[in-house]
This record gives structure tokens, sequence and C-alpha cells, in this order.
């Protein structure tokens, strides 16, 4: 079983980078592509866990209506992370079965 | 932008889309564009604009044309909400969205669906491992980012998509382990009954014809007419067994790329309450419009493959003649038959070709509907094959009806994923045809939007809430 | 005994749980419905179990909804043992929220009332500071709560498919896409005619209308008054969430499998079962001011759902004297009542049991008097 990306960008001199964080790693990836793509460039191969048997998956569209690619990003949880862009200083996880409203005794601030 | 009134209020910047707002903005009419991605061009034409010239090279002329597009879109000046994620269209033209964090709405006086098509799920056994994706998305992959394969890569299905990609990566000197057709030779002879289609489309027919012969003279090992399609691997794709030729074939993959075709995106169209027909052809819901695109009576057109399977050339005449028919019922255009005319010769032009394709790549019984109990229907919710046909034995009719034996279609993608599969499921399990078994009523919100972004219309200070027990009933 | 028959019209919440509770009591049992064409009123209920501040005006209404939210776990476990299907029962208790002082207050006058005059329908009023012990994150818009043990909520739904697994266990005879229109009665040999709109037919000696909204058309084919309209009620449900709240609320509670239910809208809209924009924003709203952290749930469905409602909003149950044998049953509360309408009304209704005491209150006569207005708010 592989461990190397399943996709790669190839060298190119005008390749932007930005920095990225996935479960707390620092991970350089290309800027201006979707998070999925992102990580896929980055050699995550599962995103989440199924919220029912928690299997592992990943993404299988990249076109936003198959709800695998679902991640945490900033804080929030479950994003399509096939629609959203990155962004330098990210903060990535996996989305492990369903969403989670932390915090939620500091949500009484509004 | 809020209460703001348009003309015309178009939803997808794909081909259709764009087209509709070229020739709208032509007539001098309001135009409003949404689309939930952050740059214009749909699928087809994903970052068309931002493309660079080896990536162009790499996908192909089709592609690259359609800057053109792009560009005269981008001089229409019609008004463009990137990033706007549509959830709900209501009889009166009122486009709801959020943006930015914040629910807001348009109003059209006409609202054109232009939402695209979708990958058609290919439910075998295994298909929800990591790294098994569909073709779409590794184009989509190489148009936005530029990524190739980094190993091997096994491509299997049918279509003219897989083989498009096959064809794109082997220009990108991407290596294909394989490519596993289950087109068969019945297919062939299927589709020559439409031969005179193919021939008015034969530009279409040479281009796939030069897209296999390039495939095989790379030496790319291609297996035809394979069946029993089934994915091996634990934690991830490991391998993709199958038959052919009678013999079972398993070739290692640590990325598989599944296609049998694309199908019309018709969650909006479905949310308009308007009729869909079961196309037996497309095998898919197609919504019941006239030659402009018009749904019924409403001021709702839909233009593109969300209408039915045309590709993008087609799409993007169907946007024009749908803008010159909201032109004629505006009363800017008097002249329709006229200005269509040329329109309609290109779409029939264009079109020719797709009996002979929906003949020919027919997604088969068995990738389709899934006969073993425990391959997976409903992703999301993890409903299997064999659940839903227990639901049917039980009394279920309908999609709608599974809702109350378990949780099928009730995730976050809406019935997109699995509505196909769910209504061909029960179907077969009833031993009736599809228009009889219907498909998931389809409710707001069209995409998940969350609580506070649809609450955030208005900001007010909490004890401003009128309490919910101002009606109490129990 | 097993020389006779009912035929239950509509096989929804009310009419699935008597037709079971006829079909265990040894009759020979058929149910007709309407199954995809229906409104189906199960899919708008919000699966309260619901015992607290029920009955205000009518203390029979409170007793009985006490009752049969004590026999539930009775229903819960049979239908669990003979079906395999979970209803999803929990009773650990609910929660009323308010969002004033001026609530508040009523809101304790009208419990203490209803304890006063019925009896053991214990509850508990709470502060804000209170209420956040047993539920953490409220916000600041909720001002207290009131409390009943009795309480609880389960899967309107499941449900439903339990009383039908059950009724396929005892025999009974379920026919779907039965549009019933017309119900003759044979008074010489006291025999049922019941017929479809497609010229399907049916005898019976005995005969429930549980048809929710169509009781109105034929209830008076069997000398019954039965007025029962519709109120549309708006549901918003999000994606699955990680546990968090621990008892259902009146207007908002997270289901077995994680989603959080929020409801519900009450209007006058005729047989609509569409959405409003402006109600799905204003619940949204409600929600993320009773808890704030619900404001990055994601909305995955929202609906509209049609209620039965009679006049006044109380049930109609009802045993007809000029067709012996022919009764009505109609109300909202198809999950609180399920288990009362299974064990109590089934029986009833076969002709084994006497009419439960004090049940003139229920009668659908009582809509009959020209002068007399009613209103279903509680």
């Amino acid at each position: 079983m592989t461990t190397e990306p399943l996709f790669s960008i190839p060298r190119s001199s005008e390749l932007e980078t930005v920095t990225i964080r996935f479960e707390g790693k620092a991970m350089t990836v290309p800027a201006g592509v979707s998070v999925a793509a992102a990580l896929l460039v980055g050699g995550v191969h599962d995103f989440r866990s199924s919220v029912v048997g928690q299997a592992p998956r990943a993404p299988y569209c990249m076109m936003g209506v198959c709800f695998e690619c679902l991640v945490e990003i900033d804080g929030v949880p479950a994003r399509q992370s096939c629609i959203v862009t990155v962004q330098d200083g990210m903060q990535v996880r996996r989305q492990l079965g369903a969403a989670s409203l932390d915090d939620v005794s500091s949500g009484e601030e509004s | 932008m809020s209460d703001a009134v348009a003309d015309l209020v178009i939803i997808g910047s794909g081909p259709a889309g764009m087209a509709a707002a070229c020739e709208a903005r032509g007539l001098d009419l309001s135009v409003v564009l949404l689309d939930e991605q952050a740059t214009i061009g749909g699928q087809i034409y994903r970052s068309i604009e931002s493309a660079p010239a080896e990536r162009l090279h790499v996908l192909g002329q089709d592609y690259a044309s359609g800057r053109n597009l792009a560009s005269d879109f981008r001089n229409s000046k019609a008004r463009y909400l990137a990033g706007a994620v549509v959830w709900n269209v209501s009889p009166d033209g009122t486009v709801d969205y959020v943006l930015n964090g914040r629910s807001d709405k348009v109003i059209g006086t006409h609202v054109l669906l232009a939402s695209g098509a979708m990958e058609r799920p290919f439910p075998i056994s295994g298909w929800t491992l990591p790294g098994v994706m569909g073709a779409g998305a590794a184009q989509i992959l190489l148009k936005g980012s530029g990524a190739l394969p980094t190993g091997p890569v096994v491509l299997a299905g049918c279509g003219p998509l897989l083989y498009l990609l096959a064809w794109q990566y082997l220009r990108a000197g991407a290596t294909i382990q394989a490519l596993v057709d289950t087109t068969t030779v019945s297919d062939y002879l299927r589709a020559v009954r439409h031969g005179a289609g193919a021939l008015k489309g034969w530009r279409d027919l040479a281009k796939g014809v030069k897209l296999l012969a390039a495939l095989r003279r790379h030496g790319v090992p291609v297996f035809s007419g394979c069946s029993e399609l089934s994915i091996e691997g634990d934690k991830r794709v490991e391998g993709l067994s199958f038959k052919h030729r009678g013999r079972p074939v398993r070739v290692p993959a640590s990325l598989l790329l599944l296609h049998q075709g694309v199908v019309p995106n018709t969650q909006l169209s479905w949310s308009t309450g308007s009729a869909h027909r079961w196309d037996p052809d497309q095998l898919c819901w197609q919504p019941v419009t006239d030659a402009w695109g018009r749904l019924g009576e409403t001021l709702f057109y839909v233009a593109g493959d969300s209408r039915a399977i045309v590709g993008a050339q087609a799409s993007a005449v169907q946007g024009r003649l749908a803008a010159l028919a909201i032109g004629e019922r505006l009363g800017v255009v008097t002249d329709i038959a006229r200005r269509a005319a040329p329109l309609q010769r290109q779409l029939r032009r264009h079109t020719h070709i797709r009996p002979f394709l929906d003949a020919l790549y027919r997604p088969k019984n068995e990738n389709r509907i899934p006969q073993a109990g425990s391959v997976l229907v409903c992703r999301c919710e993890e409903v299997t094959a064999g659940q839903i046909r227990r639901y049917v034995e039980l009394g279920c009719l309908g999609p709608n009806q599974t809702k109350a034996f378990g949780r099928c279609g009730m995730g976050p993608c809406q019935g997109r994923f699995c509505g196909l599969t769910v209504t061909e499921v029960i179907a077969q399990a009833r031993g009736v045809e599809p228009c009889d078994v219907g498909y998931y009523r389809i409710r707001p919100p069209i995409k998940p939007v969350t609580l506070g972004e649809l609450g955030a219309v208005d900001q007010r200070i909490p004890t401003e809430i009128e309490s919910p027990n101002r009606e109490e009933t129990e | 005994m097993s020389n006779h028959s009912m035929t239950v019209v509509g096989g929804g919440l009310v009419g699935a749980a008597i037709a079971y509770g006829a079909a265990r009591a040894g009759m020979r049992v058929r149910v007709l419905d309407q199954g995809d064409a229906a409104f189906r009123a199960s899919r708008g209920n919000f699966g309260l179990v619901w015992v607290q501040s029920k009955g205000g005006k009518l203390p029979r209404y409170a007793r009985w909804s006490r009752d049969a939210v004590k026999l539930w776990p009775a229903l819960q476990k049979e239908l669990l043992e003979l079906t395999g299907v979970d209803a999803g029962l929990r009773q650990s208790g609910g929660f009323w929220l308010g969002f004033s002082d001026a609530e508040m207050r009523a809101r304790f006058d009208l419990l203490e009332g209803v304890n006063r005059t019925v009896g053991d329908i214990p509850f508990q009023i709470m502060d804000a500071c209170e209420l956040r012990q047993y539920l953490p994150g409220i916000g600041r818009a909720v001002v207290g709560g009131s409390f009943c043990p009795l309480d609880g909520d389960a899967n309107p739904l499941m449900l439903l498919h339990g009383l039908h697994a059950g009724l396929r266990h005892k025999g009974a005879e379920v026919t779907t896409g039965v549009d019933v229109k017309q119900i003759r009665y044979d008074a010489a040999n006291g025999l049922f005619d019941v017929v479809a709109s497609d010229g399907q037919r049916w005898k019976s000696e005995r005969l429930v209308l549980a048809a929710g909204l169509g009781n109105a058309q034929l209830a008076p084919q069997v000398g019954l008054h039965a007025p029962v309209t519709s109120t549309r009620g708006q549901v918003l449900i999000t994606e699955r969430l990680k546990p968090f709240l621990n008892y259902p609320m009146n207007k908002l509670r997270q289901t077995c499998e994680g989603t959080v239910q929020i409801g519900s809208s009450s209007e006058d809209v005729g047989l609509d079962d569409g959405t409003t924009t402006e109600i799905i924003e204003r619940l949204a709203r409600r929600a993320v001011a009773t808890f704030p952290a619900l404001s990055r749930a994601r909305l995955v469905r929202a609906w509209g759902a049609l209620r039965p409602l009679t006049p006044d909003g109380f049930p109609i149950y009802q045993a007809s004297v000029s067709c012996p044998g022919a009764y009505v049953a109609t109300s909202h509360s198809g999950v609180t009542l399920a288990a009362a309408h299974c064990f109590v009304i089934g029986p009833w209704t076969c002709g084994l049991t006497e009419t439960p005491p004090e049940f003139d209150v229920f009668l659908g006569d009582r809509f009959s008097d020209p002068h007399a207005s009613f209103s279903h708010d509680h």
C-alpha cells in the first residue's frame, strides 16, 4: 500500500505555495487550489471517517456533490474541502464521524 | 444586494450559464449570475481563466475554446456573484443564497437553471474506498491544479470522458496501468443502428476513434467488454478484479478512476416541483421543458446538461436560446424565429451524435443496480442495496418512503449521489419502470447551509427574538 | 371473534396503532392506506412523547396524555421484540423553554393548574442558571424553563414502520394505494361496505375511521361528525451532530442519529405542504438564539407537513349510534398517544371493552353546536 501522494503537480517555477497545517503537521501546498486538491497532493489518503460505520473516506467527485471530502477547516467542522480554496495558515483536521459543535458552553456568548 | 431585481437570474457559470448571460446582456437585459465555485467555467471549463499554456495543450482544444466564452462573459458585464450558494428558488423568482456568511436574495423576472451535470454514481463493491474517484474528479484536479496521478492509475467504465482523460494523461506523461472498458460488442451493434445520426456528428466520432487509437499506440493495456467489476482493499483501494473474455482478471491499483457517463444535476429543477421524465436512453431524470427550456408555465428555464446530457457546445446554444425566449417574453426580441434559426441548426448539429453515444456507452445494469446486497447505495448514511430491497419487501414503494424505514437519502448530499440508484433498485425489486417509482422530493435548502448563515439576514440582539412559543401546538 | 373483521381506514400513526391494538386483541383486521400519495401527518410529527402542559383547558386530555405516556414503554418493548423495529423511545424528561418573564409566569400557572386538577403530572420550574446544568450552552435569550420527568421523544417514522411490521406479524392485511371515498352501512346484516375511488370494495362487521384529514368527509357517512382541518407545520433538520442535547425541548430536540430537529410553525394554508423562506429563516434564528453553537450546524432539510387538527385541538373518539360497529378516531398527537391508541382504543373498537371513562369530552358532536367557538391555541 502506497504512502506517497496519489496526485502530484509537475514542478513549475511560477508555482506559488502556501503553508497549511494538517492534523497539526505543516504542509506546503500550491496556492490557489482547493483544500481537497492540496491535501491529495500533500499525501493525505483518507479525509474523514463515515458517520455510521467510521469507515475511512476520501474525495470522490471533486465538485461538491458527493460530500466525501468533508474536513474541519479552521475549527469549522464538516466543510466541503473541494469547494474551499487554500489559504496560508489554514488549520485542517480530519472529520471523524459527525460534526461536533465544540465548546457548546462557550457558545452562550452571542 | 437585498431584494435586487433582475430581468434574468442565472444559476451556474458553465457554458449554458455564461452563454445565456452573454446573449441576454446583448439584448440589454439585466443579468445576475450566481455560482457556488470561486471561479467561472462550471466543471467542463473549470479554471479556464487561469489555465497556463502547457495545461491548455494537455487538456486539448475543446477545453481551450472555453476561454472565448469566458472572456465574452466577463465583457458582458453581467453581475457575477462568485461563491454564492443557492439554497432555495421560489415560484415568484426569488433566489435565496448564502454569500460571505449570510443569507441574501435576488429576484429574477426569469430564472435560468444551468447547474450542469454530475458524474453518474458507480455503485459496485468497494466503491467507497479512499483512492477510488470519478474520472471527472481527476479531470477537475487536472484542470484546477494541473495535478496528475503520481503512480500508475487504473481507469474503468465507459464513456467519452474516460477515454478523453486517458488521452490527456498520455499527453501529460502519466502512467496508465490499465483501461478496463465495460463497452461490449453488442453495445457497438446497438449503437450502429443510430449510424445515421453518428455520421451527421462525424467530427465527434472521428475524435473518439482517434482517442482509442492513441491509447493502444501507447501500449496502454485495454481490456474491453469487462464485467463483474469489484474493487478490493481494506482501508484503501488495492486492486480491481473483473471478468474479461470469461476469465477473471485482477489489476493492482492505488488510484482507481471510475466513470460511466454524466447525468443531469436535477436538484434545482426538482425543487421547483416541475414535472420530470425518466429517459430510458440516458437512464436519468430530465426536467420536462418546451423547446426553449421553459419549465411548464413557470418563470424557470433550464439549459445545458442539467436538462439532458448534450455536451458543452450544445449547452451554450441552449443557453442562448433560453435568453432569446426570455427576451421575447420581455418584449425586447420581436424576431425570435430569425434569430433562433442558426442557433437551432447548431444545436441539431451538436446533438446528432447523442443517440449513438447514449447507445454505445450505455452504463451496464450491473454497474447501476448492484445485485450484491452488501454494496453501499447511500454513501452518506451507509445504506446498502440489500437494505433497500428489504424496505421494498416491507412495503416501501418509492424513494421518499425509504425514509420511513431507514436514513437512505437523508445525508448531506441530499440524495444527489444515491437518488438514481435508489430509484432503479426499487423499480427492479418491484418489477416496475423507474418512472413509476419516482424520485426523492427535493426540499430546501438546495445545498446545506448553516443555521447561522440562514439566520444572519439581520443581526439582532437576542432579547428581540420573538419567542418560539407564540405558536403553541403540541 | 375470528368471524368478525374490522376495516381501518387510514394506515398512519393513528390508524396503524388502533389496527395493531385490534389485531393483537384477536380481531381480523384490514388496513386501507393511501400510500405514497398520502399527506402522511407523521412526517410532520415532531416526535415528542409529551405530557407537560397538555390539557390545560381540558383535564381529561391531560389524564389521557399522562396515561398514554406511561403505557409507551410497553409498546416500545413489544414492537422491538415482535418485529425488531426500534421506535426509539427515550423517556428521561423534557423541557419547555421560556423567553420572557411573562411566559414563565404563565407557564407556572398552567402547569400548576393541571397538576392540581389532574394530579401525578410533576413539573419543575427552573431559571436559566439551573437550566444550564441540564442543557449546557443554552443562549441568553432563554430566561428559564419547565421540566417534566414524564416527557421524552421517539422516532415517528420508525414507530409507523414498527406498527406496520407488527400488523403483518399479527396477520393483519394492509392494502396501500387505496383512496376510500364511500362507506355504506347495511343495517340488516350489520356490515360496512367500504368503497375506494377505483371501485375496489371491502366488507366488514367493524369499521374504524382513522383517515386524518379524510375523516371529515367519511365520518358523516356513518353518522359521525369529525371536522378535521389542516394546519401546516414547517420543520428543519440539521446534519448529524455529535450528541450534545441530552433532553428534548418543545421546539428543539436531538434525535438518536444526532440530527437536530427544529420546529415548528403553525400556519393556516389549506393543503399546501411546502416551505417558505421567511419561516425557515425565522426558525433558524430562533434555534441559534436558543443554542448559539447551532449557528455552525448545517441545515440539510426543511419541510412542511399538515397536522390534522380538530377545531379545539383535542382528539375525537366516538362510537357511532346509527351505525353500530363504526368508530372515528382522530388526533394530531399520534406519537404521544400511540400506546393508548394501541392498548385502549384498539380493544374498545373491537367491542371488547367499555368506552373509557369520561370520554364524552372527545365526542365529535361537541363541534355540532353552531353557537360554540373553538381555538386550538393552548
